[in-house]
């Protein structure tokens, strides 16, 4: 019983059951096995997270999301006032997270890759693009670039999935996937 | 634990009272006593409290249904998080040290006083926070993540219930240091000490990393600190916040083996084996707090994937082993009580009837395919891409703390009642149903919140049909039937949670007198042959169960094993789909 001393002192010396060892055995190299799964994925996996990450004042974020909305922008998205930004594919696009937005809304190209800046203006938000249900933490002062290829066509919507006070619920983006070629 | 009126008891010149055990034969010190009783009761009101709050959440987030506005909602759910996550399970697990060191080492409780005033401590900061959190400005969440910030009041209260909390990890290891010094008992602790002391290691580990987070947050919150770091913040918050669950799932460990022993007669299969696993979560579990921050920017991946992993998984295989030798030791057990036919009779005839063991045993299972295959996914590196955030990470948690660690909570209370409070558990047929109410409730909000999540449900969010943003979006219907099962067995949990309030509270209250001529039956049904021998006889033998053949275990591991490897595989699978990205 688990509530005594254990009745042989020296337990160190007793010896293990056989299933007992061998379920032991399993377990750890199933252990190594997942923890190799995690490296390989790194090598062979073609959804990483990138680690190219800067400190960035949020102030020069944002000037610089302008800029470059100002340089692609083919549109505004329905009535919202948002604008839609096409990028050239391989470009450098933004995409900014602020009280209760991501801004602008992007068109990328199905197929093509781009290097989206990801910051927050204010506090923490969550990039979550549905339903691709792809969920990355927003920090405010740390740029993430993150080089993403959309497969499929379509309207994706990003929705903020950190909790940032009393409009989270409204938080919402868009980028929009069209064929190559049918951009801009 | 009828008591002869109080004996005096005289230990190294310290005079303690103590009463004996008619049960188990221990010594207990009243002091002890009395301290158990304040944390188990205090924990119990904050387990309402928490409890009733959860289900105004599910509730809201039902969308049908859509109970409350959004301001109370975020309001709400902070509080749940913090009522149920911090102050019931941490009341309780003080509670847990003191019994698994005074009372079971036979030993008189260091320093009494003191351990009131962490108790007293822990009251005030606990109330301080809940009434920080009621006026409103304090609608953080559990995490409160900078650069968001809560009043003063709210890191203040965390800080004196951390504080508190401290002290009664004090106060445990004192009292191992005298049951030692006055040789209390014999030989090594027992198995179940061992996993309290497992708990308090990490404890003091945790609640180191809750200071060095808080108290500079405090300081920032008043205006003395100019910049907390968000990055920083989540590290070493989650410090806290992570390895504090891994105080649960010591003291869950011990509590199931504390269960299977007093009720089955079980000794762990090797004494080696289960400390050893015990140790690893020492060794491993603090640097769980990468689990947090798997799609953050600004961590190595060589940071992430070897933290993540707890080093190689070093530390679930702690709980793989548990996994297999407390069934194990039910098994062997049952065999020795004569259930030896087949692969399952030792199963098939366990005490369903008695809810100690019932919710000893879902505990275990729900724990395991539950919580503990889902939390390997979810720390799973680049898996953590589809799941971060969204409602998985709930489903996760509710899966151990709520699946796993409040069941065992309740499942040992039942024992506690008749052996510490020494009243007999009133309405005894109800209280048979009350661990499979709860357990299915709490089985079937982890399950469907995982299944929200894995189709992209976000948490910690008022309106999943967005009718308020200025771009709308529709999650598939299967994700709103998923919030409607949730908020089903939301209810059902919850009606399982208030028939243990009820149980409880009344039992305390009017359950009828324990003395040494009921003490036994009233811990409810067990084996036949564990009551003939008494459950003290049990109880005084200890060590490894001996060479048993366990075929029931193996299948029931075998089966385990098998879905774990499916599962791990299907989610990358899930993956591989995804929108490329480096």
């Amino acid at each position: 019983m688990a509530l005594r001393p254990p009745e042989v002192r020296v337990w160190w010396n007793e010896p293990i059951a056989r299933g007992e060892l061998l379920w032991i055995v399993i377990a750890f190299l199933w252990g190594l096995f997942m923890f190799g799964m995690m490296i390989y994925w790194h090598i062979e996996g073609e959804q990483n997270l990138s680690t190219e990450v800067y400190r960035i004042d949020p102030e020069l974020f944002a000037q610089r999301a302008e800029e470059t909305t100002e340089k692609y922008k083919i549109g505004e998205e329905g009535d919202t006032g948002i604008p839609i930004v096409a990028p050239p594919p391989g470009a450098d696009v933004y995409m900014v997270a602020r009280l209760w937005e991501f801004w602008p809304v992007l068109q990328l190209e199905k197929g093509q890759s781009y290097r989206l800046h990801i910051s927050s203006l204010d506090w923490q938000h969550g990039f979550s693009l549905q339903p691709v249900n792809i969920n990355l933490q927003v920090h405010p002062g740390l740029e993430h670039i993150i080089t993403i290829t959309p497969r499929e066509t379509g309207v994706f919507t990003v929705v903020c999935n950190e909790y940032c006070g009393a409009g989270h619920h409204t938080m919402t983006g868009r980028i929009r996937v069209v064929e190559p070629g049918q951009g801009g | 634990m009828a008591t002869a009126a109080g004996e005096l008891g005289v230990i190294g010149g310290i005079a303690a009272k103590f009463r004996s055990c008619p049960v188990t034969g221990l010594k207990v010190d009243l002091a002890a006593e009395r301290l158990i009783k304040a944390n188990a009761v205090v924990a119990v009101v904050y387990l309402a409290i928490g409890g009733l709050l959860g289900l105004l959440v599910a509730l809201t987030r039902w969308p049908a249904i859509h109970l409350l506005d959004s301001d109370t909602f975020y309001l709400v759910l902070t509080a749940h998080g913090i009522n149920v996550l911090l102050f019931w399970i941490i009341f309780f697990e003080i509670a847990v040290l003191y019994f698994a060191s005074a009372v079971l080492l036979n030993c008189r409780l260091a320093t009494p006083w003191l351990a009131w005033v962490g108790f007293g401590l822990m009251v005030v900061g606990s109330l301080l926070v809940n009434w920080a959190v009621l006026q409103g400005d304090s609608s953080v969440m559990f995490t409160s993540y900078v650069p968001m910030q809560a009043s003063p009041n709210f890191y203040l209260g965390l800080i004196l219930f951390a504080v508190g909390a401290l002290i009664g990890c004090a106060v445990f290891f004192g009292t191992l240091v005298i049951a030692r010094e006055e040789r209390t008992y014999e030989g090594s602790v027992p198995l179940v000490t061992f996993g309290a002391i497992t708990a308090a290691i990490i404890a003091v580990f945790t609640i180191a990393a809750g200071a060095m987070i808080l108290i500079p947050t405090w300081l920032w919150s008043l205006g003395y600190i100019a910049n907390i770091d968000t990055l920083m913040y989540k590290l070493v918050w989650w410090g806290m916040g992570h390895s504090s669950q891994q105080i649960n799932v010591s003291a869950q460990v011990a509590i199931w083996y504390a269960i299977i022993g007093l009720l089955l007669g079980a000794k762990p299969l090797s004494e080696k084996v289960s400390r050893t696993a015990f140790f690893l979560y020492i060794l491993f579990l603090q640097i769980a707090s990468a689990h947090h921050l798997l799609v953050e920017p600004g961590l190595s991946a060589e940071w992430k994937v070897f933290n993540t992993s707890y080093a190689l998984y070093l530390a679930v295989l702690g709980s793989l082993i548990h996994g297999m030798t407390v069934p194990g030791a039910i098994e062997a057990a049952q065999r020795k009580n004569g259930y030896v036919n087949g692969v399952f009779e030792w199963l098939r005839k366990a005490p369903w009837d008695n809810p100690a063991f019932a919710g000893m045993f879902l505990s275990l299972v729900l724990f395991g395919f539950l919580g503990g295959i889902s939390g390997v996914v979810l720390g799973s590196e680049q898996l953590n891409i589809m799941m971060h955030n969204t409602l998985y990470v709930p489903g996760h948690f509710h899966g151990t703390v709520v699946a796993g660690t409040t069941l065992a909570f309740m499942a040992i209370t039942y024992l506690v009642l008749p052996l510490v409070f020494q009243r007999q558990v009133i309405w005894p047929k109800l209280a048979k149903w009350q661990p499979y109410l709860f357990g299915i409730g709490a089985g079937g909000i982890s399950l469907f919140m995982m299944g929200a999540g894995t189709l992209g449900v976000s948490r910690r969010h008022w309106d999943i049909t967005f009718s308020d943003a200025l771009l709308s979006f529709d999650y598939p219907p299967a994700a709103f039937l998923m919030m409607g099962l949730n908020g089903i067995f939301a209810i059902l949990a919850s009606i399982g949670g208030i028939l243990y309030i009820l149980i409880t509270v009344g039992t305390v209250l009017w359950g009828k007198k324990v003395d040494a001529s009921n003490a036994v039956e009233s811990l409810g049904p067990m084996p036949a042959r564990v009551l003939q021998s008494g459950a003290s006889a049990n109880v005084a033998k200890h060590g490894n169960a001996g060479t048993f053949a366990l075929p029931g275990t193996y299948v029931i591991v075998g089966v385990f094993f098998v879905s774990f490897v499916l599962y791990y595989f299907v989610n990358w699978k899930y993956l591989s789909e995804l929108w490329p990205m480096s």
